[in-house]
């Protein structure tokens, strides 16, 4: 056989590495109170732009958020995808709804399912409202929203939502 | 071609453990410092590159957080290099010299505390001969160590020697994590981690960020009366091999003094990123500084900030001059196991 | 600033696994083949520039260390550069600034991807315990400002299909690109099954191996060779979540195209630009991209996609190498973009050359569509 013929070997070489992630002190305040069922957001003192989740920093300016800002469980879906294959080490069964949520008075969304209704009635603009876990199973983790369902409030025109420093 | 100068830096207090401390929240506050000394914004800046590690911080694309510290409202000019911060200001004065930028923020950060730091730098090696038998980081330096102790390039003495210096410097150093003294009575009884090195051989594990800025010949006296022009910054990497180096000698190092003409400059002082003992007296015999005040910061050996403690070495001798008045200074970056990539930059108070 | 061309670009063959060569042997695959095309021995190389994306990829950390032999770098200053998705352009910008701000003649630029060595899908799914988990990968993440896209613009369906047949025809073309489909047509496209609303299956990017290398030197050391000269470069940066950004219509690419336009001297890039090579992953980007980089007012982008303008023999051929879409290791599908427009200028591009093709654009994106990295290079200096 010639060189270009012969199979190659190869062989798995594992690696494990184990890692202690830190939050960081906004997003352990913000989870905080999401174990007790309340989503609060934290503002740019310059900006003003209100960041949910928060990480601790507008991005924007480039300094810390400082400001708390405790925010209704009601948004919008400023986009979403409806996904069909599914997420490794996840349960969840694919077709699922998967949007970019825009709670009320926050400026940046986040990822999140939607359900209880039909797949192609979804539209950019519904508004919805979070589904939460039984409070007894509640922890440190957005999970404790199952998921966001439509509520029977006007859709909401997402040009509107961009943000605009004051 | 511009001349560029270090015109300010920070460095964050270093941690054994940053704790509840993120990375944006590390880098803020230094990059705020710098900013706030400077009397800037990041309006000012006209390039920005970081250094740090995803292995370090444990997942692909982390590095993209170290940016939410900064302001990219409007959208900047930035880049990053998966290296020592050091490497982040080479790239940096490129941009200055080339006349993209008049100005450059530079910062990198690094928690070595979350992770096994000894398995993520054995993955640097040759993944399919070398990582697999997962070398870590103290022995690979053992090696240097061993044979430049069995060719008598360097003592034991010596190295007990820089041990105790570092200490004894790292009481001057606010930021500095490891300041209690070290006997000689101490360093003998301390066990080995792999021969020749002992514990106190080694750098600690360490959290932390710094942040540099650096401007041209046209804007640095904007900044300050005491702008420290980069006379000269090389480098070059050896052999992933280590089998075919002569782990006695540095080519690197060698190169570095011939195309920056060291042996003609009379260093008032230098930083050199030595994060193992043994490194100290091998570097300075190397590049002709045994007589001349080494490490007063402490080292890497009081505080060893992982993609940060080149660039800690370029600012703490930048720091020197400015503050002492001094007027030349060697500054020593490096990478990759047995100091296999260097970067040496000489700093000069007078243009 | 010193004029810095391209005198020589090499690329391998991008496939899904190319488990004949070690990543050693990947990345010198395209450094020999770049380095004859340039007609340089190493001795003439001053620096080498490595960039790749996440080291996750191949499970090996800080991987210029590593490959110091065999990019030919030992005894020679080496830079990893690593911007995400857009580090392949990056790279290249970072290495023609060691030309250009005359500290180095020449200098050599690769970058990589080896996926088949780790796990890619795990590897663009960061888990972090503290954030849920609900990532559907890459095309989940952007298929919703695709659906905004088209809810602000109200494009006809198939322009998705259309760009994802085109850009295949393209490869067929082109002996090196990854996914070869004979035969690939609209409806071929939109038979597959769908993965994140509106994206299907043949509208996303493969998972590739592979390495493109360039070589790049001073106007004055060009001597008689065929040079793609750098008439402008840029990058532009975006923070991931800050506020009021526009991921449809970036900010950061709309400031990075108007640089190197401004710098290129451009001042209509639809007459003035002759073929370009954008970084298309997912089908719609091309109409996206097109009215992020000026090529059209926005909403008209996939006018130009749906009349035919973007095909190779259209007025504003995009991607003739197949682009993204037929091809993509990550680290350096952004050299490929760049590299494929130096070609064209040279005239080098073979079956997928664009005829006369002077004035070409490199593009490339990464991370929340927030880094971007482009260039103009022509077949002529001034």
């Amino acid at each position: 056989m010639s060189d270009d013929q012969i199979p190659k070997d190869y062989k798995e070489s594992l690696i494990h590495l184990e890692y202690q992630y830190t939050a960081g002190s906004a997003t352990t305040t913000f989870l905080n109170q999401v174990k007790e069922g309340r989503l609060v957001g934290q503002a740019c003192p310059k900006c003003k732009a209100v960041y949910v989740p928060p990480r601790g920093s507008c991005p924007r300016d480039g300094i810390a958020t400082s400001i708390e800002v405790p925010l209704t469980d009601k948004g919008c879906i400023e986009s979403f995808t409806v996904v069909h294959i599914p997420i490794p080490g996840n349960p969840i069964v694919p077709p699922y709804v998967c949007a970019m949520i825009r709670l009320d008075q926050a400026d940046i969304s986040f990822l999140h399912l939607v359900q209880d209704i039909e797949i192609d009635q979804i539209r950019i603009g519904m508004r919805v409202q979070a589904v939460w876990k039984p409070k007894d199973e509640w922890t440190h983790s957005l999970e404790n929203i199952k998921w966001f369902a439509p509520i029977d409030e006007p859709d909401v025109d997402v040009s509107t939502l961009r943000f605009k420093p004051s | 071609m511009k001349k560029v100068a270090v015109v300010g830096y920070a460095q964050h207090k270093i941690l054994p453990n940053a704790g509840a401390l993120n990375e944006v929240e590390l880098i803020m506050p230094v990059v705020h410092k710098v900013f706030k000394d400077l009397g800037i914004s990041q309006d000012d800046i006209g390039f920005t590159c970081s250094g740090s590690c995803d292995y370090l911080q444990g997942a692909a694309f982390a590095f993209v957080e170290g940016l939410s510290a900064i302001q990219t409202s409007p959208p900047i000019k930035e880049s990053h290099v998966e290296m020592d911060a050091a490497w982040a200001l080479y790239e940096s004065m490129l941009k200055i010299k080339m006349g993209d930028a008049d100005t450059a923020l530079i910062y990198g950060f690094g928690k070595s505390s979350p992770g096994n730091l000894d398995s993520i730098i054995s993955l640097q090696m040759d993944p399919y001969y070398i990582s697999p038998l997962w070398p870590d980081r103290i022995s690979l330096a053992a090696l240097q160590a061993q044979i430049l102790l069995q060719k008598k390039i360097i003592t034991h003495d010596e190295m007990m020697a820089t041990v105790i210096e570092a200490r004894n410097n790292a009481a001057n150093n606010p930021n500095a994590l490891l300041t209690d003294d070290i006997s000689e009575d101490l360093y003998r009884a301390d066990s080995l981690i792999s021969s020749p090195l002992r514990g106190f051989d080694c750098p600690p594990i360490s959290d932390g960020a710094s942040a540099m800025v650096i401007a041209s010949e046209d804007k640095a006296f904007d900044f300050t009366d005491n702008p420290i022009w980069i006379e000269g910054i090389d480098h070059s990497i050896e052999s992933s091999n280590l089998g075919s180096r002569d782990l006695a000698t540095s080519p690197t190092i060698q190169t570095a003094i011939d195309n920056l003409k060291l042996e003609n400059i009379n260093f008032d002082v230098a930083e050199l990123h030595t994060q193992f003992s043994h490194e100290v007296p091998f570097l300075r015999k190397l590049l002709n500084l045994s007589n001349i005040p080494t490490n007063l910061s402490g080292g890497p050996l009081v505080g060893n900030v992982m993609m940060c403690a080149g660039l800690d070495a370029i600012g703490k001798t930048f720091q020197s001059l400015a503050n002492d008045q001094l007027d030349h200074g060697l500054a020593h970056a490096s990478s990759g196991p047995c100091l296999q990539h260097n970067m040496v930059v000489h700093l000069e108070r007078h243009k | 600033m010193i004029q810095a061309g391209v005198i020589g670009v090499g690329q391998t063959n991008y496939d899904s696994k190319r488990r004949d060569v070690s990543m050693a042997g990947l990345v010198r695959e395209a450094i020999d083949k770049a380095m004859l095309a340039a007609d340089i021995e190493w001795d003439a190389v001053d620096a080498v520039i490595l960039g790749k994306a996440p080291d996750m990829f191949e499970g090996v950390v800080m991987p210029e260390l590593y490959l110091a032999d065999a990019i030919g770098a030992v005894g020679k200053p080496v830079l990893r550069v690593h911007t995400a998705g857009s580090v392949g352009g990056s790279t290249a910008v970072i290495a023609a600034s060691h030309v250009c701000s005359g500290q180095f003649k020449t200098v050599l630029t690769v970058t990589f991807e080896k996926q088949s060595e780790s796990n890619a899908t795990w590897a663009l799914s960061p888990r972090y315990p503290y954030s849920p988990h609900i990532n559907a990968g890459a095309g989940g993440y952007f298929a919703p400002f695709i659906r905004e896209y088209i809810r602000r613009h109200k494009p006809p369906e198939h322009i998705g299909w259309k760009v994802a047949a085109k850009d295949r025809q393209n490869a067929l073309k082109n002996p090196l690109a990854h996914l070869q489909i004979p035969g690939i047509d609209e409806k071929m496209v939109s038979d597959t099954p769908m993965l994140w609303e509106p994206l299907r299956y043949l509208e996303s990017c493969p998972s590739s191996d592979g390495a493109c290398a360039m070589v790049i030197t001073s106007k004055d050391t060009v001597g008689p060779r065929k040079v793609a000269w750098i008439k402008g470069m840029a990058v532009r940066s975006e923070g991931t979540l800050s506020a009021g950004r526009d991921e449809v219509n970036p900010q950061g690419g709309i400031d990075c195209a108007k640089d190197i336009y401004q710098q290129a001297g451009i001042l209509n890039p639809r007459e003035e630009i002759d073929c370009a090579e954008i970084y298309v992953p997912f089908s719609w980007y091309e109409p996206m991209w097109l009215e992020n980089l000026g090529f059209c007012e926005l909403g008209e982008g996939w006018k130009l996609t749906e009349q035919g303008a973007t095909a190779l023999n259209g007025d504003m051929p995009i991607n003739m190498s197949g682009g993204v879409l037929s091809s993509n290791p990550i680290g350096a599908s952004g050299m490929i973009r760049f590299g494929e427009a130096a070609l064209q200028v040279m005239g080098l591009a073979e079956d997928h050359q664009i005829k006369d093709a002077k004035i070409a654009m490199g593009h490339a994106y990464g991370g929340a569509a927030q880094f971007f990295a482009m260039w103009i290079v022509s077949s002529s200096p001034d």
